[in-house]
């Protein structure tokens, strides 16, 4: 019995490594990962009908799940679409390849602007996807006067009405931004102010709760009045609920860019650059913000949409939304990237956030 | 002939290893291991830390059971009592939530019990806010009922309710009804009948729905992101940031994950007891 046993643990243990193993068909294949929503499908299809290499697109729900996803092994990605501090930790513990810019022609494309940034200073590995700005929405039919601070983020005056960004990056950003401080501060005197910030403002009851992309549904009914998310998704909600205001706080915000990377030994690497180049054409740039409302890093698309918007949509774009999703050089002055934060800091920030939570 | 029918345990022996065993398995390797790679016990110094949030998680999880039983029970006993018609239909109806993804069934209360949701519209429309407000001066609009412990306890009892339901009815449905007329015969009343012959008989059951009950209550997190607003961390939180979220340190969330399995098997050691031994005492 015991021998059987063994033999049957060895047998299964052997067709599981074959069935994870295997996948050994000739048919050119890319493993891409990406945002929920953060990419026009049809451009998928046109990809695989153009090369005939086959797309599976596969998402995660945030920046530290995806680092997650991939440091536990098992996943397969090719081409991932993580942000600004996440690529620089992921550089800097040596989890990327480098690419190979001569098959990416339209890396060209992409204004110098956010090339050289200081998580690839020598953009050796990352080809930027979108940009944007961090900022606040709320609801002018729910709360008087306009919005122009942080400070309503930690407001008494908006109790029960303020839907809290659900990770602590953001969140412990936005109150030290509202303090005056870098969003990239190690100084723990400084992190443990903003965090009391918010902690106080929970303790009063500001906060609904924490939040992610259950904002959308929240923003869009009416049930949270004032909350803290990203440009593009604020252009979503407003499609469905055309009260809702976007502001970059006085104070200034965080402005980020996603880019996209190649997995170091990642077994696509030719396809995987063959579908950054695709993406970075002008036409899928533009095709793409039709969908998702992020700013593309393609000069001439981001100059050509509102002109395409009108096209498509029979009607002007409103240059206020425009601006929203393209933030001007002004805005974007006010506004400083994340960047990777050392160890320390890094776990400061998740006990705190535990702490959070506890309280 | 007994080593054959052995052989057909075999494949669910291994599937048991590979897929139960090993993974616990390696739940307690990462739990004495450090970020580094070596031995230690440091992960569980930090449990201290994080007591507040075993006591809540633990405290929810123990009344949505106890709400489940008393809710459970009833309907179980109830509708074992009726037609197998009525009890197949009844089953089935226990059973329909279950055809539709557990998140989407928490999502929808999300919408029901918020603000502007349609409990709250519900009452504004039938002018139960304004009766209210006249009868007591105050300026009720709505209330508040999501983002709230009572909200995340609702979530446990309506998704693990069937559970609760299932294996009750199962015992109560088989039990033999010449007990029952022999318990009558010998002169005890329809309370007695209940008190000594079903309420005992039925314990099984009892244990293996609360069981059933407890553990995912306890260790959810879905539930305390969707309907508490994730205010208050509950255990599954905490584990869930530790794997997945911005903390990422899968030794730590092994060790929390290891002694809240411990908490959970000493708790059903002893509930077992309990019900095994001194059915009079459970009784009362």
């Amino acid at each position: 019995m015991k021998k059987t046993f063994a033999l049957l643990l060895a047998l299964t243990l052997a067709v599981a490594l074959c069935l994870t193993g295997c996948g050994g068909d000739s048919d050119r294949v890319v493993n891409v990962c990406g945002w929920g929503e953060n990419i026009d499908p049809d451009l998928i299809s046109q990809f695989e009908q153009e090369t005939g290499i086959r797309v599976n697109y596969q998402t995660a729900e945030s920046n530290e799940t995806m680092y997650a996803l991939i440091k536990q092994g098992g996943t397969d990605y090719d081409v991932i679409v993580p942000s600004d501090y996440m690529i620089g930790q992921m550089i800097a513990e040596g989890m990327l390849a480098e690419l190979d810019y001569s098959n990416i022609p339209n890396f060209s494309l992409i204004d110098s602007q956010y090339k050289n940034l200081s998580y690839d200073p020598e953009n050796k590995y990352t080809v930027p996807y979108t940009w944007g700005t961090l900022g606040i929405i709320y609801n002018p039919t729910m709360v008087d006067g306009e919005i122009t601070s942080w400070s309503a983020l930690f407001d008494g005056q908006y109790a029960g009405q303020v839907g809290m960004i659900g990770n602590p990056r953001d969140a412990i950003g936005a109150a030290l931004l509202y303090l005056g401080y870098s969003v990239n501060t190690t100084d723990e005197a400084q992190i443990r102010a903003a965090y009391q910030l918010i902690a106080d403002a929970k303790a009063n009851g500001v906060y609904q709760g924490f939040f992610m992309d259950q904002l959308y549904d929240k923003m869009e009914a009416g049930e949270t009045a004032i909350c803290t998310y990203y440009a593009g998704d604020f252009l979503t909600m407003h499609e469905n609920n055309p009260d809702l205001c976007y502001v970059v706080p006085q104070e200034g915000s965080n402005w980020f860019v996603d880019a996209m990377c190649v997995l170091k030994g990642a077994e696509h690497k030719a396809e995987a650059e063959e579908w950054i180049n695709f993406i970075c054409r002008t036409e899928s740039c533009l095709a793409n913000m039709d969908y998702i409302w992020y700013a593309s890093p393609n000069a001439e698309a981001l100059e050509q949409y509102p002109a395409y918007y009108e096209e498509k949509n029979g009607e002007a774009m409103d240059p206020a939304l425009y601006e929203v999703m393209a933030a001007p050089s002004g805005t974007l002055a006010n506004c400083e990237a994340y960047e990777n934060l050392p160890a320390d800091t890094l776990s400061l920030y998740t006990d705190l956030w535990v702490e959070l939570g506890i309280g | 002939m007994k080593n054959k029918r052995a052989l057909f345990a075999v494949p669910y022996v291994g599937w048991l290893a590979l897929f139960v065993l090993a993974p616990i398995m390696m739940v307690v390797l990462y739990a004495f291991t450090s970020t580094a790679g070596g031995f230690t016990l440091e992960n569980f110094s930090r449990m201290g830390t994080y007591a507040v949030v075993f006591t809540r998680s633990f405290r929810l999880a123990l009344i949505a059971t106890l709400v489940c039983l008393l809710i459970g029970y009833p309907v179980a006993y109830m509708v074992s009592r009726e037609s197998p018609r009525f009890q197949r239909v009844a089953m089935m109806l226990i059973m329909l939530p279950m055809w539709m993804n557990f998140l989407l069934r928490t999502y929808s209360w999300m919408s029901i019990l918020e603000n502007t949701g349609l409990l709250n519209r519900f009452f504004a429309a039938i002018g139960l806010f304004d009766l209210i407000n006249a009868l007591f001066g105050t300026q009720l609009e709505f209330f508040p009922m999501i983002n709230t412990q009572g909200a995340v306890v609702l979530g446990m009892v309506y998704n693990y309710l069937p559970f609760m339901i299932l294996p009750i009815y199962s015992v109560i449905e088989k039990m033999d009804g010449s007990l029952l007329e022999a318990a009558r015969d010998l002169g005890a009343d329809s309370l007695g009948v209940f008190r000594k012959v079903i309420l005992p008989l039925s314990l099984p059951g009892v244990l293996s729905g609360v069981t059933m009950v407890f553990v995912p209550s306890v260790s959810t997190f879905a539930i305390s992101k969707l309907l508490g607003g994730s205010n208050e961390l509950l255990l599954g939180d905490l584990i869930e940031q530790q794997f997945v979220g911005s903390a990422y340190n899968p030794y730590l969330g092994s060790a929390i994950a290891l002694v809240m399995m411990v908490v959970v098997v000493v708790c059903m050691a002893v509930m077992n007891r309990f019900g095994e031994g001194e059915e009079q005492a459970v009784m009362l």
